[in-house]
């Protein structure tokens, strides 16, 4: 399939969508980290329900209720993320208007990762040190003020690995709802890859992808390393 | 004042009845004291210290502090309560990702007072405890013992009556210890805060506890004055804290000699040449075992092990009961 990548009709073509490019790349941008701020909202809270919900947590909460929300977080993550796509599509219409295009993939993005998030954050708070935090019970903290004084400003670095993580994730599911009418670089490599055979743009558009990747995940360990006071200088 | 009146505290263990880490503990604090509760790993020491502020709830038993009884108040009226009981820890348990400045701040952001107040007072905390110029470095960039200092300014955050010390100097170096409990020493003088020191070191409490309790299993051993307890200590557990090894028992014959501990109190007594007048006055000699003397906060105690000559025994021990200060005791050697 590749062996006429770099011929005189490839190269044509990839001029012909060249213009198109940055728009697609404006495009993904704008799906993937809206869509990772939504799931962050959602996910944050979710996350931190889970760690202090548990029993002997700080905010102990009904053992049921907590099995639910886990049983929720599994059941939304076992969903491939393609047939996820079409099964939100009722709630694409009913909160955008429309199923189609790169504001209404948002949608089914938002309900793919807030889960995953959930589990990162999760992941990140039970860094903290248990000690840390039975210190600041010591001394009269709140619930409330141990989430958001003690275990949410102790994690901020590994919270930022981990949106870093999501980011990179969601990106990835942002080119795949190309398929449905989602826009952006995934579109553009599976309508000329997939559909017209024109491998040229489908490579020079999954280049531009990794290229995003590798941006937000260089500018995500930055932030992690330099949010991190426990490195010395 | 803290009460501790019949404190018991069980652990599920998820095996049948679970394990019991304190029995029937009481314990009364008096105000202004430095309080010394030590045993070895597994006494339950952090157990009983966490009794104190209630972070353990006791399974059964009355702990009261101030003349306020905290194992039945309501979470927010143990919030406030906990103000004025406040923590130190082995492992320091700074708030990594805020200054120091912030971290002595913590517990005045807690109950709302104003940021520049705080800021005031945290500066003149780091003062008292000798880190003005440590107030925008990181906990990740100070020594232990410096970290320790920060500690003992955030205890300090929110002038409390009750101080209470897990382990506190465990993880520092022999030198960095003294100047951490010199500071503590200081601190109550000053400030006239109770202090309550868990260790496990002989030396912690030798050097700065007026009183001291021994745990052994989860149940109080003995316990007073810290002179009275290791000069002369009556327990089994006491026993083994204070003379460790046992090496002693080894190099008497029990057929011919009996083994008794003398103590010595304060430097007149000290000075007695006890072995010499024995010799001399009575012609018992005697074998001398172990002698050493021990500085226990203001007083001195010298404590010696003699094997005396079976046939002389109670000759002996009139004898030095006579000479009057200075106790004296049969060990059984498997006991020591």
């Amino acid at each position: 399939m590749y062996s006429n990548l770099f011929s005189a009709q490839s190269v044509q073509d990839l001029l012909n969508v060249l213009p198109s490019l940055p728009y697609a790349i404006w495009e993904t941008f704008y799906m993937t980290v809206l869509s990772t701020a939504l799931a962050l909202v959602l996910g944050l809270p979710l996350g931190v329900l889970l760690v202090v919900g548990e029993k002997g947590g700080v905010l102990p909460l009904p053992g049921w209720l907590l099995q639910v929300l886990n049983v929720i977080i599994n059941l939304l993550r076992s969903i491939p993320f393609l047939i996820l796509m079409i099964m939100v599509f009722p709630l694409s219409r009913l909160l955008i208007g429309t199923a189609v295009g790169t504001t209404a993939t948002i949608v089914p993005l938002v309900v793919a990762a807030f889960p995953f998030v959930a589990r990162l954050v999760e992941s990140s708070l039970r860094e903290v040190d248990g000690n840390i935090i039975e210190a600041a019970q010591s001394m009269g903290a709140t619930p409330m003020q141990i989430i958001c004084k003690v275990m949410i400003p102790e994690s901020v670095p590994s919270l930022i690995q981990n949106a870093t993580i999501a980011l990179t994730t969601i990106l990835g599911y942002s080119a795949m709802s190309g398929i449905i009418g989602g826009g952006g670089l995934g579109k553009i490599a599976i309508d000329y890859g997939y559909y017209r055979y024109k491998y040229l743009v489908m490579l020079v558009a999954v280049v531009l992808l990794i290229l995003l990747v590798q941006l937000f995940q260089s500018v995500g360990t930055w932030l992690s390393r330099r949010s991190d006071k426990r490195l010395k200088n | 004042m803290i009460e501790l009146k019949h404190v018991s505290k069980t652990f599920d263990s998820g095996t049948a009845g679970g394990v019991d880490a304190l029995k029937d503990v009481s314990l009364t604090i008096a105000d202004g004291d430095i309080y010394g509760i030590i045993g070895m790993s597994g006494a339950g020491k952090s157990t009983l210290v966490r009794c104190i502020n209630l972070l353990e709830r006791p399974t059964s038993g009355e702990v009261v502090v101030n003349g306020q009884r905290l194992d039945t108040m309501t979470p927010a009226q143990l919030r406030a309560a906990r103000r004025e009981i406040t923590m130190i820890f082995q492992h320091f348990n700074l708030l990594m990702q805020r200054t120091c400045l912030k971290n002595v701040c913590f517990p005045m952001e807690l109950v709302g007072v104003k940021k520049a107040e705080a800021e005031k007072r945290a500066h003149e905390l780091l003062e008292l405890v000798g880190l003005p110029d440590k107030a925008d470095a990181y906990p990740a960039q100070l020594s232990g013992g410096q970290q320790q200092r920060v500690a003992i300014a955030r205890a300090l955050a929110t002038d409390p009556k009750v101080l209470l010390c897990d382990e506190a100097t465990s993880a520092l170096d022999p030198n960095t210890t003294r100047q951490i409990l010199e500071l503590i020493r200081d601190i109550n003088k000053k400030l006239g805060i109770t202090v309550v020191v868990i260790t496990h070191q002989m030396s912690v409490v030798k050097e700065i506890c007026s009183h001291v309790a021994i745990l052994d299993g989860g149940v109080v051993a003995e316990s007073g004055l810290v002179g009275t307890v290791f000069a002369a200590p009556k327990s089994a557990a006491g026993r083994r804290l204070v003379f460790p090894g046992g090496a002693d028992a080894q190099v008497y014959d029990p057929a011919e000699e009996r083994l008794v501990r003398l103590v010595f109190k304060d430097s007149k007594t000290t000075s007695i040449p006890m072995v010499a007048r024995l010799a001399a006055e009575e012609g018992i000699r005697c074998n001398v075992i172990s002698a050493s003397t021990q500085r226990l906060s203001e007083t001195v105690y010298g404590s010696m092990m003699l094997g005396i000559p079976s046939s002389q025994y109670q000759r002996a021990i009139d004898f030095i009961h006579n000479v009057g200060n200075v106790q004296v005791e049969e060990v059984d050697a498997h006991v020591q």
